[in-house]
């Protein structure tokens, strides 16, 4: 207890001078810790070398960082959770087969995270500033790159420590190729298949397969406010939509939605990519609009195009629309259309 | 929920409790009370005593120089001493008239008049004009100018601004508890000077007993009070207007244009002592409150006083000298002295222990999130505006509605890159023309 003296050394600064607990990084952390459910699904199914290709994304992500803002000489951010974010999820996008292809893929999660990190974010102006997906963008270029090693995909196997398991196709891939009778016979009937999609006893890459976990983290996000429904609800909604109509076999109205929704990056890609802040607008109209972008896009790849996954392109083609979107949907300001009815005597 | 409100806007905590059990008492009245000539928006008061003139307490000392002024009397009984420049809080020098208080609290002659309601509109107008009465949520307007409405202007509600959405302010709040039937009396002068039947009173659902106890003081009359939700900045104008009517002032547009007039508590009450005693505005309840205080009270207390005394009267500072506060957490500017007077507009001297004080040295990118879009009452987009700024592009700033923000905070509250957003858009505010 100080008596008032005179001429203090006050601080001064401007207002507000209280700001809310809510950091950047803890938004980061968040969504990591979020994700945790969807990586140990993915551990579950293909042992611990999905761990091993999360890791080394991770571990890659965080090292270019900083080597990147030691070159450039800015102030590192490495705390800020961004790129073990980037890394994660980068990782959850590989298929964990990656760790026991032959010859040896070590260098694919290394090169992606080099250029999801170096390339697509800090080249860009870094965090705030890049116009796709770094996750994304990495995952894109080493599918490109390495298209066999970035397709072959193994059974879920039993054992937790398998690390050679038989390599089979996707639900989707199987669905492309040999149609909707084939994916029923390989899973039993409609029931066992769509249990095993939700479940994500199924092959994939490591963090999309089980729907279930994914969910858990997505709503998650939801009940605390990091994400609103309207892009992860307008992209499935769109895409259901898209697969009921036009996903059946000649007529029209009677495709699977739900195969589709629970199958390849659908859930991943709608709860944890499309809504990345950054790369997505930021008024609510026009997230509406960017997740029908998405689901409208990823089912026109999936029955349309050459692949049988489109979640990740439909995602970085709407990525160059958002800042457009969000210039579009500027929001209303109070008061600006009211004008005549304000009028109104009460 | 299902209380009226706004669209937009935050919850930050409300730490009213510091104060609000505090009755209002009388701080110690000033030796020298310093008090300025300019403690309202528009043209600063000419001064109309002389070095060595003895004044009684209550006696004019400056003189409005416009209409859009408001005439200052003095707080203390003694001898003018000094007319000079001196810092107000904001840091400007403005001319001032310093007055020794011989302790005498002599009054100029007031006269009690219980019959003011039978008064016509224009000699109750007159006397809310002749007693200095402005503002007193902060924004310091001379309200005779409130109620002066050019005639294409048809007013048919009044609103009592009860919200005091501003965290840690109580002085609000403790007049509506202790002193509700001279704040509804005032509300009422208010109404028959602009000659409306609707008088609404709207209080933040944090003060229930503000609520009962201005629903008693007001039985009877036709006048509605209203809880509202507890949000910042539900106490700004334009909020408190639509969430009591529903009506959306236009942007760049006064309330009147939607036939509104608001008035905040502690200005009803102040008008009714004018209309009633002829009570110049020399005093006002002052909140001195925050972690950083011993004792947190609410003071009312005479303009010209400084602010080091009510330091001194809360018991001085605890835990270290941070931040001082006129006004809010939200709007509120800190002080760089201690030695400035109180004024019209001070509702709340607010003391953060250096250990809360926030530091703003350091903020992050803007990664685009949106909160402060969901957060902005205005319906901006304060990220773009933020951006806009900080790269100079403030040409660009006003296609995003610069002009129409009204610095509440809530955005920069939000902000998890703690962007001083509200400085970036004063910033480009600076830079352009509307």
């Amino acid at each position: 207890m100080e008596a008032t003296k005179k001429d203090q050394n006050l601080i001064v600064s401007v207002s507000p001078h209280v700001r809310s607990e809510e950091t950047t990084s803890r938004i980061m952390w968040t969504v990591s810790l979020a994700l945790l459910p969807a990586l140990l699904s993915g551990v579950w199914f293909f042992g611990l070398k999905a761990l091993f290709i999360t890791a080394s994304c991770i571990i890659s992500s965080i090292i270019f960082e900083h080597l990147y803002m030691k070159i450039v000489d800015k102030k590192t951010p490495v705390s800020d959770g961004s790129a073990f974010l980037t890394g994660l999820l980068l990782g959850m996008n590989m298929p964990a087969s990656l760790w026991s292809f032959s010859p040896f893929t070590a260098h694919v999660p290394i090169v992606a995270s080099f250029v999801a990190v170096v390339i697509t974010k800090q080249l860009f102006g870094g965090l705030g500033f890049n116009v796709f997906n770094p996750a994304l963008i990495g995952r894109a270029f080493a599918l490109i790159s390495w298209p066999k090693a970035m397709t072959i995909w193994t059974e879920p196997a039993a054992s937790f420590l398998a690390m050679d398991a038989k390599t089979t196709a996707t639900p989707l891939g199987i669905l492309k190729e040999e149609g909707v009778a084939k994916l029923m016979e390989v899973f039993g009937d409609k029931t066992s298949l769509y249990t095993h999609l939700l479940v994500g006893n199924r092959a994939g890459s490591i963090g999309e397969i089980s729907a279930i976990a994914i969910l858990i983290g997505g709503l998650f996000l939801l009940a605390k406010k990091y994400i609103t429904w309207h892009i992860p609800v307008s992209f499935l909604g769109t895409a259901a939509l898209m697969a009921w109509v036009l996903g059946g076999k000649g007529a029209l109205f009677t495709g699977d939605p739900i195969v589709h929704l629970l199958s390849g990056g659908m859930m991943l890609g709608a709860w944890f990519m499309a809504t990345d802040y950054v790369t997505s607008p930021s008024v609510k109209n026009g997230q509406i609009l960017f997740g029908i972008g998405c689901g409208a896009l990823t089912m026109l790849i999936r029955l349309k195009g050459g692949f049988p996954e489109g979640v990740m392109f439909a995602i970085l083609i709407m990525n160059c629309f958002a800042p457009l979107i969000d210039r579009g949907f500027k929001s209303k300001v109070f008061g600006a259309v009211k004008q005549t009815k304000a009028k109104e005597i009460k | 929920m299902g209380l009226a409100t706004f669209k937009g806007g935050i919850h930050p905590p409300d730490k009213k409790i510091l104060a609000s059990n505090s009755p209002i008492v009388s701080s110690k009245p000033p030796k020298i009370a310093v008090i300025p000539l300019s403690q309202h928006i528009g043209a600063p008061c000419k001064p109309i005593v002389s070095i060595g003139q003895e004044v009684r307490k209550g006696e004019l000392i400056g003189e409005p120089a416009g209409f859009v002024s408001s005439p200052v009397h003095t707080s203390v009984s003694g001898k003018v001493v000094a007319i000079s420049e001196f810092p107000n809080a904001m840091g400007r020098m403005v001319n001032s008239v310093v007055i020794e208080n011989d302790g005498k609290e002599e009054w100029t002659p007031l006269k009690d008049n219980p019959d003011y309601m039978s008064l016509p509109p224009e000699e109750l107008k007159e006397k809310v004009k002749g007693a200095g009465i402005v503002g007193m949520g902060g924004a310091t307007f001379p309200t005779v100018v409130k109620l002066s409405p050019p005639k294409e202007k048809q007013i048919d509600a009044v609103l009592i601004n009860g919200a005091e959405c501003e965290p840690y302010l109580t002085a609000d709040y403790r007049l509506m508890v202790e002193r509700p039937k001279e704040v509804i009396e005032g509300l009422k002068i208010l109404m028959k000077i602009l000659g409306v039947q609707k008088g609404y009173v709207g209080i933040e659902n944090n003060k229930p007993d503000a609520v009962a106890k201005m629903k008693e003081a007001a039985s009877g009359s036709g006048i509605e009070v209203l809880a509202l939700e507890v949000k910042y900045p539900q106490g700004a104008e334009k909020m408190l207007i639509k969430a009591i009517l529903g009506r959306e002032v236009p942007p760049r547009a006064l309330p009147m244009d939607v036939g509104v007039v608001v008035q905040n508590v502690g200005t009803a009450l102040a008008i009714y002592e004018a209309a009633r005693f002829g009570k110049p505005l020399i005093e006002r309840v002052v909140t001195v409150t925050g972690e950083g205080i011993t004792e947190p009270k609410n003071l009312m207390v005479r303009i010209g006083t400084k602010i080091s005394d009510l330091i001194e009267e809360c018991g001085g500072f605890k835990d270290g000298v941070g931040k001082v506060i006129s006004g809010g957490p939200m709007m509120g500017f800190a002080l760089s002295s201690l030695d400035v007077a109180v004024t019209k507009g001070t509702s709340g001297i607010l003391v953060i222990p250096e250990k809360n004080v926030f530091h703003a040295d350091d903020f992050g990118p803007c990664i685009r999130c949106g909160r402060c879009i969901d957060a902005c009452a205005m319906g901006l987009m304060p990220s773009m505006l933020s951006v806009l700024s900080e790269r100079g592009f403030y040409e660009e700033a006003k296609e995003y509605n610069l002009f129409d923000c009204f610095e509440c905070g809530s955005c920069t509250y939000v902000c998890p890159s703690k962007r001083p957003i509200v400085q970036f858009v004063r910033l480009a505010k600076s830079m352009v023309k509307p």
